[in-house]
């Protein structure tokens, strides 16, 4: 068949009835603090891996939330913990980096 | 007969501001609309952030009260200056010469249904934060299902929207909503609780705490993106649209109950008597003080004093602090003129 050049987009959408967040919910029981971000993104700016691979916490946290894979993400981690000082509701993120790689095993 | 004091609404601002009167020696006159006292607050269920019964302060109140002039079931027919005083009528036929007026005159709930992208009035299960308040206080409502999987909030409905008129944040509907949130799981534990938010203002003594407290041991969902559309799926629940803001994608979901989280706008029954008594209004429509610092309890007139949320969206301890300065700004007005 002639290929024309037309594809059907795949829909961005989020669709909270269809996600699967089996690994939030875990990490939930295990870290309940995770649950107390507020993405307010501080993690992200003082993270020493971001400016060059893109890793974020905040991301990490809210792609967990929407059910998505972090583990690429992850990957760039260096387990530097500098997100854990300044982290303004005390969330010790390296720890949950460490929980999360755990739900993986 | 010369120090009459007219106080103009008889809500938890007019009622601590006769309160404080009547201990100050004076017998205020009290006119409230409605036939019982109490205002938006006797509509409500629990209080935010220490979850105080808002009956803990009507009841007390409306004893403390008993003991002035008041009106109930009466409205202010019109409102005359006089050289030194103003000349009050009330719709029941009596006169009242008053040497100070105090408007005690309140908000109006926001009309959820101006915004008809959400479904008020229109679909089965879609409610306001006051239409929640009444069932929590005992009232049926058809409205909200016996065993929901997931209930939404929408944060700012009539808040911070120029289009609708109010271009103001009234202030208490994000930790209003945090609070019916929390109810909501407490009724619904295996319920899914979203609230819909733009910013979440928590500007209070334990306001963050307690949003805390939603996050951490309550697992409400917050979702950084204003609702842009509500639609109902054959089955009757109801589809949410929003943009997940913070992940910068649109988002769906399904819901059994929607609550509205109405804000506060101007009590547009008061426009008439303001301009009667000659007041300044503000261009959000409510009274405007003489100064918005330290004259937010004084109008542009000699003699007119106001207290409460008829100059601006307030919190219920704002309020009754307002109410009770307002009793010593009267007092010092009738002693010194």
């Amino acid at each position: 068949m002639a290929d024309f050049g037309f594809r059907l987009s795949k829909s961005s959408t989020i669709d909270l009835d269809k996600i699967d967040t089996s690994v939030y919910d875990r990490l939930c029981k295990t870290d309940p603090d995770v649950k107390t971000c507020m993405a307010c993104g501080s993690c992200s700016a003082t993270c020493t891996a971001a400016p060059f691979s893109g890793m974020s916490m905040r991301k990490v946290i809210l792609a967990l939330q929407r059910g998505q894979d972090v583990r690429p993400m992850l990957s760039k981690c260096m387990l530097c913990g500098k997100c854990i000082m300044v982290c303004p509701r005390g969330i010790n993120t390296r720890h949950i980096i460490l929980s999360i790689c755990r739900q993986y095993d | 007969m010369k120090d009459n004091i007219v106080i103009i609404g008889g809500g938890v601002a007019g009622m601590e501001a006769a309160k404080q009167l009547l201990s100050l020696g004076y017998t205020p006159i009290l006119v409230e609309r409605n036939s019982q006292l109490g205002g938006h607050v006797a509509g409500w269920y629990r209080l935010f952030p220490d979850m105080t019964p808002a009956k803990d302060i009507i009841v007390p109140l409306r004893l403390d009260v008993a003991r002035a002039n008041v009106f109930t079931g009466t409205r202010v027919q019109s409102i005359t200056p006089e050289r030194e005083s103003y000349t009050i009528v009330l719709d029941n036929g009596i006169s009242i010469e008053a040497r100070a007026v105090v408007f005690a005159t309140g908000f109006s709930l926001f009309d959820a249904s101006k915004k008809e992208e959400y479904g008020y009035g229109v679909y089965d299960h879609v409610i306001t934060n006051s239409d929640l308040e009444a069932w929590f206080c005992g009232k049926e409502d058809k409205r909200i299902p016996s065993d929901p999987k997931a209930v939404g909030f929408v944060h700012c409905v009539g808040s911070r929207d120029l289009k609708a008129g109010n271009s103001q944040c009234s202030k208490v509907c994000c930790t209003t909503a945090i609070k019916q949130a929390i109810e909501m799981k407490e009724k619904f534990p295996d319920a899914e609780i979203y609230c819909f938010y733009m910013d979440l203002r928590l500007f209070g003594k334990k306001y963050e705490d307690f949003y805390i407290n939603a996050q951490r041991n309550f697992g409400v969902h917050f979702i950084r993106g204003r609702v842009s559309e509500v639609g109902e799926t054959i089955d009757g629940r109801l589809q949410v649209k929003a943009e997940d803001t913070l992940s910068g994608k649109p988002l769906k979901v399904q819901l059994d109950s929607l609550v509205l989280m109405s804000g506060m706008s101007c009590n547009e029954g008061v426009r008439n008597l303001a301009r009667q008594a000659r007041l300044d209004v503000d261009d959000d429509g409510f009274l405007k003080s003489s100064n918005n610092i330290y004259g937010i309890l004084n109008s542009n007139r000699k003699g007119v004093f106001y207290a409460g949320a008829c100059t601006g969206t307030k919190t219920v301890p704002e309020t009754l602090a307002e109410a009770r300065a307002v009793a010593v700004e009267v007092h010092n007005y009738l002693k010194n003129g």
